[in-house]
């Protein structure tokens, strides 16, 4: 009761203060003084602080299962395990909106503090058009989603969170992942500040480089934690559906991609500023209409939390308006720098990542027609369709074979110009050995195509490339090395994965048997425990190979008593080679259990060759950080 | 003559509006054949022809129609209109039951068989595909 009070008027609060932001800023914008009054920073403090007392106050309703608040009834229950009740609160539309919204105000709290090096009116700009956005989002929040709306009377029960949500993984997911989409916030504030503020340089691209970092190391992390939960919670055995709601955090990763590499050139050779704002104002949209398309319920998925239209129309207005006033100001103000383009050359390190960021556009298109292009076709003609997976694998697979060599070459070019006989004998030796080892590896498993073999041939390239820089460059990059060689790991590892990964989908009963490959699976027993908010029946199944080595699998059924739902928990076992991956369904209250056992191969590089490329981002913020 | 600096603009464009001519010729060309629609049983029965394309039918599954053996699982798709026999052998998502709604994705045999390849997960209890709800919206 409490908490929930002080959380509604501390959100309050908040939004008087970041209204209060406004005028102060202005008069000190057109104040002689170099320096930022220290109001600005006390009221940015305080705007950040109340909505974070806010969402205590919401997480505090949560944990003591204060039903009077209608967030917490419709998505918590008493029986619910704390971490659980905790991560609830953004399992849901308004709590993650607060999430968003709490995000929103530290990181311009944060951009305030550690900006001082640079120009006041740049500083202020960014605060400006950053609270642009916190204020549309305080609005949006407390006029169509507050999270401490009242309940009276007061059940005595909640309606329980969905529990495919409740899973540890799921639970970090969203947080993640919003403080890599909010980053990107700043990336679009700070662009076009510096266009008005007439601040683009070499030194701006420098500044803002640590924050698309940082938002790009997020969203990477959040992605893989979304993709790692559907692999071993939704039963299908698979990462990666092409899924509307995973191809929208897909889209900002292309842009944030390309942004991270072309501010490079900007950063070293003062090009390609404009291709620079407009991937900063691009990334933030995605990130935005991602919101929109998973909150307004146009896509229908577990993230679909809400279907009230009012809040796609307020969140689409929202989108419309932040696009005009980006565009607007980008047309009005911006004036192409003297660039010194006379001394471009086609060889040459800025070329190969003008070409990379043109891959990445067109991926990101891909992903974008194929996501949109549905909603478009039944808005306008009420013709339902889907877009599958192999519309992806058939656009973006050929495409990644030029995007993987330029990759191999063009951290070994040189800034401005390269001579072609710098074409050595250890690039030729690296292409010699990863024709070898396709060659070995292909002979292994057979024939898998003309596109894949070409495919393992260029991303082994790659492999081989970064690891002989690894040790014998001399101006070594490790961070650009990590996350390229984490990118040849990771191609390598889904390719293979898809080629050799096998399954079998059959109905037991409990005491048959199957044979799989060379492989005999038995469903010995089942046995089912009670839990604190579901019941479980597990199954026993061993798995005995041609050398009678075996193993034992237990997939598990969850019956939540609160919503009632059937959840399967997929059993794996993991090896550096392969996961064996078992789950089972119940159909009918029948003794028949649907049960689907896969063996897949290389799964655990998928996430280890993930986690490299994040390490790379990490090593190149933490060299900026030392450097300042 | 033009500078050196035109001439790199004018190859520079002319390169890329040729890029994005190609993709989005190869984007459009390759959703047409894509494309996997949506239909109920009762728009399944009043199609003219048959093809092969695969396509996604959504409606309930009707009461007492789930007949299951070792290899198939045999149920009947029905918008309370229409009916549609469909065999499946694959994996069953949790909330595959009598009486709920079911999204198949498969081929076509004849107006009356549907050989399934993949039956969608719906996440949620409460939740219905609006999909479902729309074929069932009349009744």
């Amino acid at each position: 009761m409490l908490a929930n009070q002080i959380g509604y008027y501390s959100l309050i609060l908040g939004f008087f203060f970041s209204i209060l932001i406004v005028p102060i800023s202005i008069k000190n914008f057109n104040n002689k003084n170099q320096i930022i009054d220290n109001k600005i920073f006390s009221i940015s403090f305080f705007q950040f602080f109340f909505v974070l007392v806010s969402f205590c106050g919401l997480i505090l309703s949560f944990v003591n299962s204060d039903f009077s608040n209608e967030t917490v009834f419709n998505n918590s229950h008493t029986t619910k395990p704390l971490f659980y009740k905790i991560s609830g609160t953004w399992g849901n539309h308004e709590g993650s909106l607060l999430l968003w919204l709490l995000v929103l105000t530290l990181f311009i709290f944060i951009f305030l503090i550690k900006s001082n090096k640079h120009p006041k009116k740049y500083r202020i700009l960014t605060l400006l058009f950053q609270q642009v956005i916190i204020i549309g989002f305080f609005l949006f929040l407390l006029k169509t989603s507050n999270p401490f709306n009242y309940l009276f009377p007061i059940p005595k029960e909640g309606l329980g969170l969905n529990p495919i949500l409740q899973d540890p993984a799921l639970a970090i997911h969203p947080p993640i992942l919003y403080l890599g989409y909010v980053g990107s916030s700043i990336i679009f504030s700070s662009s076009l500040a510096a266009i008005v503020g007439k601040y683009i340089s070499k030194v701006w691209a420098k500044h803002i480089k640590v924050w698309i970092l940082v938002s790009w190391i997020f969203l990477t992390l959040g992605i893989m934690l979304g993709s790692i939960w559907a692999y071993y919670e939704l039963g299908w055995g698979g990462f990666w559906f092409w899924d509307p709601v995973e191809n929208v955090s897909l889209m900002p990763w292309f842009c944030l991609t390309a942004l991270l590499h072309c501010v490079l050139v900007l950063e070293k050779r003062l090009l390609l500023s404009s291709w620079t704002v407009i991937l900063s104002i691009a990334t933030f949209m995605l990130s935005m209409s991602g919101t929109f398309l998973v909150r307004s319920g146009i896509l229908n998925s577990v993230h679909t939390f809400a279907n009230d239209p009012e809040r796609g129309i307020f969140i689409l207005i929202f989108l419309f308006t932040l696009i005009l006033l980006s565009l607007v100001i980008f047309f009005v103000f911006h004036k192409e720098n003297n660039q010194d383009i006379d001394k471009t050359y086609w060889l040459s390190k800025e070329t190969s990542i003008l070409f990379n960021n043109w891959f990445l556009m067109y991926f990101l298109s891909v992903v974008l027609i194929g996501t949109v292009y549905p909603i478009f076709l039944e808005v306008l003609s009420g013709e339902k369709i889907s877009v599958g997976s192999p519309f992806y694998h058939k656009l973006i697979i050929p495409f990644l074979i030029p995007f993987l060599i330029f990759m191999s070459i063009g951290p070994n070019l040189n800034w401005i110009k390269s001579e072609v006989k710098k074409i050595n004998i250890q690039i030729v030796l690296s292409f010699t050995i990863s024709l070898l080892v396709s060659f070995l590896i292909l002979r292994k498993i057979g024939y898998v195509g003309l596109i894949n073999t070409i495919l393992i041939l260029t991303a082994f390239y790659l492999f081989f490339i970064t690891i002989k820089d690894f040790f014998l460059k001399k101006f070594k990059n490790f961070s650009q090395n990590f996350a390229h060689f984490g990118f040849s790991l990771l191609i390598l590892s889904i390719l293979f994965n898809s080629i050799l990964s096998s399954e079998k989908i059959i109905n037991l009963k409990v005491g048959e048997k199957f044979s799989f490959r060379e492989e005999i699976i038995t469903f010995e027993s089942i046995e089912s425990t009670e839990n604190k908010n579901y019941k479980s029946i597990i199954g026993n199944f061993k798995i005995k190979d041609k050398q009678n080595n075996s193993i034992q699998l237990k997939p598990e059924l969850r019956i939540y008593n609160q919503p009632v739902t059937i959840t399967s928990e997929a059993d794996i076992k993991t090896t550096f080679y392969y996961d064996k991956f078992l789950v089972m369904n119940l159909v009918k209250d029948n003794e028949y259990f649907n049960v689907r056992y896969q063996v897949k191969p290389f799964m655990i590089w998928i996430w280890i060759s993930t986690i490299l490329i994040v390490i790379g981002g990490l090593l190149s913020l933490f060299k900026r950080l030392y450097e300042k | 003559m033009y500078g050196k600096k035109v001439k790199l603009r004018i190859l520079f464009l002319f390169l890329a509006l040729v890029s994005i001519i190609l993709s989005v010729y190869l984007i459009l060309k390759s959703l047409e054949e894509n494309v996997v629609y949506f239909l109920s049983p009762s728009e399944i029965k009043n199609l003219t022809e048959i093809n092969s394309n695969k396509i996604r039918i959504g409606g309930m599954v009707k009461n007492q129609s789930i007949i299951i053996k070792s290899e198939e699982i045999n149920f009947i798709i029905t918008d309370f209109k229409n009916e549609l026999n469909v065999s499946y052998s694959g994996s069953v998502p949790n909330l595959f039951a009598e009486g709920k709604g079911v999204v198949a994705e498969g081929y076509l045999e004849d107006r009356n068989y549907f050989n399934a390849v993949k039956i969608l997960a719906k996440h949620d209890e409460n939740y219905m595909p609006p999909e479902i709800k729309e074929a069932l919206g009349d009744k």
